[in-house]
C-alpha cells in the first residue's frame, strides 16, 4: 500500500530535546510535609465518613416538611438538602482524598511506554488470508452456487420476520387523523366545567376553550381532547375580514377555531386581545383571527381551521357543520390546502 | 510467609490458574495514560453514565410506566383530587412520598445533562486537536453513535414523567414522525398504539429507556474503551513525546487513584446540585394533556437546537396530487439533522481524502496548527449556538423585552451568515497565533524590563524561550499543498476533475500557513 507523497514541512528548527528533567515535590524531600499530607489525606477521608453519617442521621430524622432559608438558594426542605449535601460530601471527599494522596505522595515521575505500529506484519497477513481461503474452501461455497443463492435468499427473507411481527404495534391509519368528534349540532360546551354557552355569555374581547358536548355517561378520552378542544372567541363583527362564506361561520362576532395548532399539534393558548392575534407558544406561530386564522408569522404553514356555528332553538353555541378540514398537524394523506 | 501475605497469593494462585490473568494483568497494571485535563472529559461522560445506572434503577422500583387514569391522592396538596396517568402519579410519589426520592430524580436529570455536555465537549475536544485521525476513526463513529443515542435517551428519559411540558414534547416528536412523507401516519400509528396520546407510548419508550437504549450504550462504551485501551491514547506535543511514544503516568497506583477519586468527585458534584438545585419540577406542570399547554416551553439543551431549527423554519408546506408534504417540519426535524450528523461521522474520511495523509496520527494537533479544520469546527458550533438561542427565543423575548420576531429574523439569517462569518474569522485568529507563536520563538517572551542603551535608547529585554518550549511550538508539521492534475497526460480531462478540483483547492487553502522557524533563522536571531 503506498501512501501518495504529502508535500509538507517536517523540517524542525530543533532536535526533540527529550523530557524534562523530574523536579521533586516537597512531599518527595520533606519528612514533615510528608506527614502533613498524610494527615491531609486522612482528614479528608474522615470527612467522607462525617458526611456518610449526617445522610443516614438526615434519613430517619429530620422530618420532611422544615423548610429553612438558605441565601441564594431561597427556601429549601432541610431533609432533602441536608440528604443530599451529605451524600454529596460522602462521595466528594473520598474522591478529593484519593486523588490528592495520588499527586502528593504517589510517584510523579513520567513513564515512557514505546507505541507500536497497529498494522499487523505483512507475513501475518499473508497467513491470514491464506487461513481465510483454506478454511472457507473446506465449506467448498465457491464450488457451490446452489447453496450460496438459496442461503442469500433465505438469509434476505428472515430479516422481515421481526419487521412483520411488529405489524400489531397499532392499528392503520385509515380516515382518523381526520375526523374530530364535532358534528352538525353539537353543542360547544366549556372546559372546564362542560357548560354550554349562549352567545350572551361571551363580551366582546372573550376567549373561551370549548370542548364538544358528550353524550350522557360517556367519558372523555384524552385521544378527543387531542383533536377536539375549539377556541371561541368574540370581536365587534366591523373588525373581521372574511370572505362571505366564512363569515357565515361566524355567530354575532364569535368566531371558533381549532386550539389543536396546525404546524406540531400544541395547543395554540395565547391571545393577544389588542392585536387579536393568536400564538402558539411551542413554535410561535402566529394567527390572525381576524383574517380566519391567516398565519403572519412563524413556521406554521396554515391557517387554523374554522369551526362553523350557530344557535340552537335554546340560543346555546352549536357547530353548524362539522370540521371541513382535518385538525392539527399535517400529514401525506392530507388532501386539503 | 506471614498470614497476611499468604491468603492474597493464595486467591492469585487460584484466579491464575483459571484464567491466566497474571500475564495479562502485569502488563496491563503499569498500562501507561498520558496526564492532560482534557483527557477528563471523557472520564465524566463514563461516570455520569454509571451514575445514570445507578440513580435510574432506583427510580424504576417506585416509577409505574402506566398511561392508565389515576386520581391523586398524595401528600402534594394542590394536585389532590386531580385525575392524572399513573405515571405522573407515581413520579409525584417518588418526589414527595419516598425518602430520598426527589434527591435521585434529580441527581439523575443533572447526571443526563452532564453526561450530554460533558459528551459535546469531549467531541470538541476530540475534532479540534485532530485526535480523530487514522487509527481511532472507529472511535469518532462510535462517539458520534453514542451522542445520537444520548439524545434520543435523554428525550425518552424526560418524556417518561408524562408532565404538560413532556406531553407537549411527545406531541411534537409525534408530529415529525406523521410528517415523513407516504409513512409518516402509519409509523405515528404504530409507535403510539393508535391515535396521539393513546395509552401505549409511555410504556413502550420505557422499555426503549430502561434496557434496549442503556444496553447499546454499554456495547458501545465498551467497544469504545477496548479500542482507546488496545490503541494507546494520545497525547498533547511536547519535549520527549513522539509519534512513537505515549509519556505519562502507570495505571498503578496514580491512574487507579485519580481516575478512581474522579469517579467519587463527579458523583459528589452532581449529588451537590441534585441537592441545591432544583431540575425538572413537574409538580408544577401538572398533569398532561393535550388541551393545555404552559407558555415557554423549554426542552432540555441538547433537544433545544433542535426546536430552535423548528422554530425558525420558513412556513412552506407542498400540497400536490392530493398529498401535503411539511417541508417546514422535514427541513429542521429531519433532514437538516441528517445533513449535520452524517458528514460530522464521515469527517475522518473526508479529511484524509483531501489531504491524502494516510498516516497513524498519535500526536495530537494544537488547533491553531490546523486552521481549516479548526475554523470549521467553530463554524457548525455557531450554527448549533444561534439555532439553541432561537429554542429559547420566547425567553430571551421576555426576559430582555425584545420583539420575538426580531430574534426570530436575527436567527433566520444569522444561521447561514454568522456560520460563514466565523470560519473566516477563526481562521485568521488561527493565522495570527501561527504568527504569534513565530515571533516567539524567534524573539524570546517579553519580560517587561526595560533598559536604557549606552546611546540613550529603550529597548525591552525579551527572555528566550527554553528548548522544551521551542520545541512544543514548533515540532508540529506544516502541510503543502497538493499538486492534483485535472487532464491526464493526453490532455483528456480527467474522470473525476471536478472532485480532483475541490481536492486540490481545499488542500492549497489547508497549505495556507505563517511558515514556522527554520533552524538558521533560529540561529541568526540568537546572535543578535
Amino acid at each position: 500500500m503506498s501512501n501518495e507523497l504529502i508535500p509538507s514541512n517536517s523540517q524542525n528548527p530543533i532536535e526533540n530535546p527529550g523530557l524534562p528533567a523530574h523536579v521533586h515535590r516537597q512531599t518527595d524531600e520533606d519528612p514533615k510535609a510528608e506527614k502533613r499530607a498524610e494527615r491531609q489525606v486522612a482528614s479528608l477521608f474522615l470527612l467522607s465518613a462525617l458526611s456518610t453519617v449526617l445522610f443516614i442521621y438526615t434519613y430517619i430524622w429530620i422530618p420532611d416538611d422544615i423548610f429553612t432559608f438558605i441565601p441564594i438558594l431561597g427556601d429549601m426542605n432541610l431533609h432533602q438538602l441536608l440528604l443530599g449535601l451529605g451524600m454529596s460530601g460522602a462521595f466528594l471527599f473520598i474522591g478529593i482524598g484519593a486523588i490528592a494522596w495520588a499527586r502528593q505522595l504517589m510517584p510523579d515521575t513520567e513513564v515512557i511506554a514505546e507505541r507500536h505500529e497497529l498494522r499487523s506484519k505483512d507475513e501475518d497477513r499473508k497467513d491470514f488470508v491464506e487461513t481465510v481461503k483454506a478454511q472457507g474452501a473446506t465449506a467448498g461455497i465457491g464450488r457451490r452456487p446452489l447453496i450460496k443463492r438459496t442461503l442469500g435468499a433465505a438469509l434476505g427473507l428472515v430479516g422481515l420476520a421481526p419487521i412483520v411481527l411488529l405489524r400489531d404495534l397499532g392499528p392503520l391509519p385509515k380516515k382518523e387523523l381526520e375526523k374530530t368528534s364535532w358534528k352538525a349540532g353539537t353543542r360547544l360546551v366549556t372546559d372546564p366545567g362542560d357548560r354550554p354557552i349562549k352567545a350572551s355569555d361571551l363580551e366582546v374581547g372573550a376567549v373561551v376553550q370549548t370542548l364538544p358536548e358528550l353524550p350522557e355517561g360517556t367519558e372523555r378520552s384524552l385521544n378527543d381532547i387531542a383533536k377536539d378542544p375549539v377556541l371561541l372567541i368574540r370581536l365587534r363583527p366591523s373588525e373581521f375580514n372574511l370572505d362571505a362564506e366564512r363569515l357565515s361561520w361566524t355567530h354575532e362576532g364569535i368566531i371558533a377555531f381549532s386550539k389543536i395548532c396546525s404546524h406540531m399539534g400544541c395547543a395554540v393558548a395565547l391571545y393577544e386581545q389588542q392585536t387579536h392575534h393568536l400564538l402558539c407558544p411551542c413554535h410561535q406561530s402566529t394567527f390572525d383571527v381576524t383574517r380566519a386564522a391567516k398565519v403572519i408569522f412563524g413556521p406554521a404553514a396554515r391557517p387554523l381551521p374554522q369551526l362553523a356555528i350557530t344557535v340552537d332553538a335554546e340560543g346555546y353555541l352549536i357547530a353548524k357543520q362539522p370540521f371541513t378540514e382535518p385538525v392539527g398537524p399535517s400529514f401525506w394523506e392530507r388532501n386539503t390546502k | 510467609m506471614s498470614a497476611k501475605e499468604k491468603v492474597p497469593a493464595a486467591i492469585a494462585n487460584y484466579v491464575d490458574e483459571r484464567t491466566g490473568a497474571a500475564k495479562w494483568l502485569k502488563k496491563n497494571l503499569t498500562k501507561v495514560f498520558p496526564d492532560h485535563w482534557s483527557f477528563l472529559l471523557g472520564e465524566i461522560v463514563l461516570y455520569s453514565f454509571i451514575i445514570l445506572l445507578a440513580t435510574g434503577t432506583f427510580l424504576t422500583f417506585w416509577f409505574d410506566p402506566s398511561m392508565k387514569e389515576v386520581v391523586y391522592n398524595g401528600s402534594y396538596e394542590p394536585l389532590k383530587g386531580l385525575k392524572m396517568s399513573a405515571a405522573y402519579e407515581s413520579t409525584l410519589h417518588i418526589s414527595f412520598d419516598v425518602r430520598g426520592g426527589l434527591l435521585m430524580r434529580q441527581i439523575h436529570h443533572w447526571a443526563a445533562i452532564i453526561f450530554m455536555a460533558a459528551m459535546i465537549i469531549h467531541m470538541l475536544r476530540v475534532f479540534f486537536t485532530g485526535a480523530f485521525r487514522k487509527p481511532r476513526e472507529f472511535n469518532w463513529v462510535i462517539g458520534i453513535g453514542l451522542l445520537t443515542l444520548g439524545i434520543v435517551e435523554g428525550f425518552l428519559g424526560y418524556s417518561l414523567p408524562d408532565d404538560l411540558l413532556s406531553g407537549t414534547g411527545i406531541r411534537i416528536a409525534e408530529a415529525i414522525i406523521q410528517a415523513i412523507p407516504v409513512v409518516g401516519s402509519y409509523l405515528s400509528f404504530f409507535a403510539f398504539g393508535g391515535a396521539f396520546p393513546g395509552e401505549s407510548f409511555i410504556p413502550r419508550i420505557y422499555t426503549v429507556h430502561v434496557l434496549l437504549l442503556p444496553g447499546a450504550f454499554l456495547a458501545l462504551i465498551t467497544a469504545h474503551l477496548m479500542l482507546v485501551w488496545y490503541q494507546k491514547h494520545t497525547q498533547y506535543p511536547g519535549p520527549g513525546r513522539t509519534e512513537k511514544n505515549v509519556v505519562g503516568y502507570p495505571l498503578m497506583p496514580v491512574y487507579m487513584a485519580k481516575a478512581g477519586g474522579f469517579f467519587f468527585v463527579v458523583f459528589g458534584i452532581i449529588a451537590f446540585l441534585g441537592a441545591v438545585a432544583s431540575i425538572n419540577p413537574i409538580w408544577l406542570y401538572g398533569p398532561y394533556t393535550p388541551g393545555q399547554i404552559s407558555a415557554g416551553s423549554q426542552p432540555d439543551f441538547y433537544m433545544g437546537w433542535l426546536d430552535g431549527l423548528v422554530r425558525m423554519a420558513p412556513p412552506i408546506e407542498t400540497h400536490a396530487l392530493g398529498h401535503t408534504i411539511s417541508w417546514n417540519i422535514l427541513l429542521p426535524g429531519l433532514i437538516i439533522p441528517g445533513l449535520i450528523f452524517t458528514p460530522m461521522a464521515l469527517y475522518p474520511w473526508i479529511e484524509s481524502w483531501i489531504t491524502g495523509d494516510k498516516r497513524e496520527h498519535h500526536l495530537l494537533d494544537r488547533p491553531r496548527n490546523n486552521p481549516n479544520r479548526t475554523a470549521i469546527g467553530a463554524s457548525v458550533m455557531m450554527f448549533m449556538f444561534v439555532a439553541l438561542l432561537n429554542g429559547g427565543n420566547d425567553l430571551i423575548a421576555t426576559h430582555f423585552s425584545s420583539s420575538i420576531n426580531h430574534i426570530m429574523w436575527f436567527a433566520r439569517i444569522g444561521i447561514i451568515a454568522l456560520p460563514i462569518a466565523t470560519f473566516f474569522i477563526t481562521k485568521r485568529v488561527c493565522l495570527s497565533l501561527q504568527r504569534a507563536d513565530r515571533e516567539l520563538v524567534l524573539h524570546g517572551r517579553e519580560t517587561g524590563r526595560l533598559v536604557r542603551l549606552p546611546h540613550g535608547e529603550f529597548v525591552e529585554v525579551h527572555e528566550p524561550l527554553s528548548q522544551a518550549e521551542i520545541w512544543k511550538l514548533t515540532s508540529h508539521e506544516q502541510p503543502g499543498a497538493l499538486e492534483l492534475p485535472e487532464t491526464d497526460i493526453n490532455g483528456v480531462s480527467h474522470p473525476k476533475a471536478l472532485q480532483s478540483r475541490l481536492r486540490a483547492r481545499w488542500s492549497k487553502s489547508n497549505a495556507e500557513q505563517i511558515a514556522k522557524p527554520t533552524a538558521k533563522e533560529l540561529e541568526n536571531e540568537s546572535h543578535h
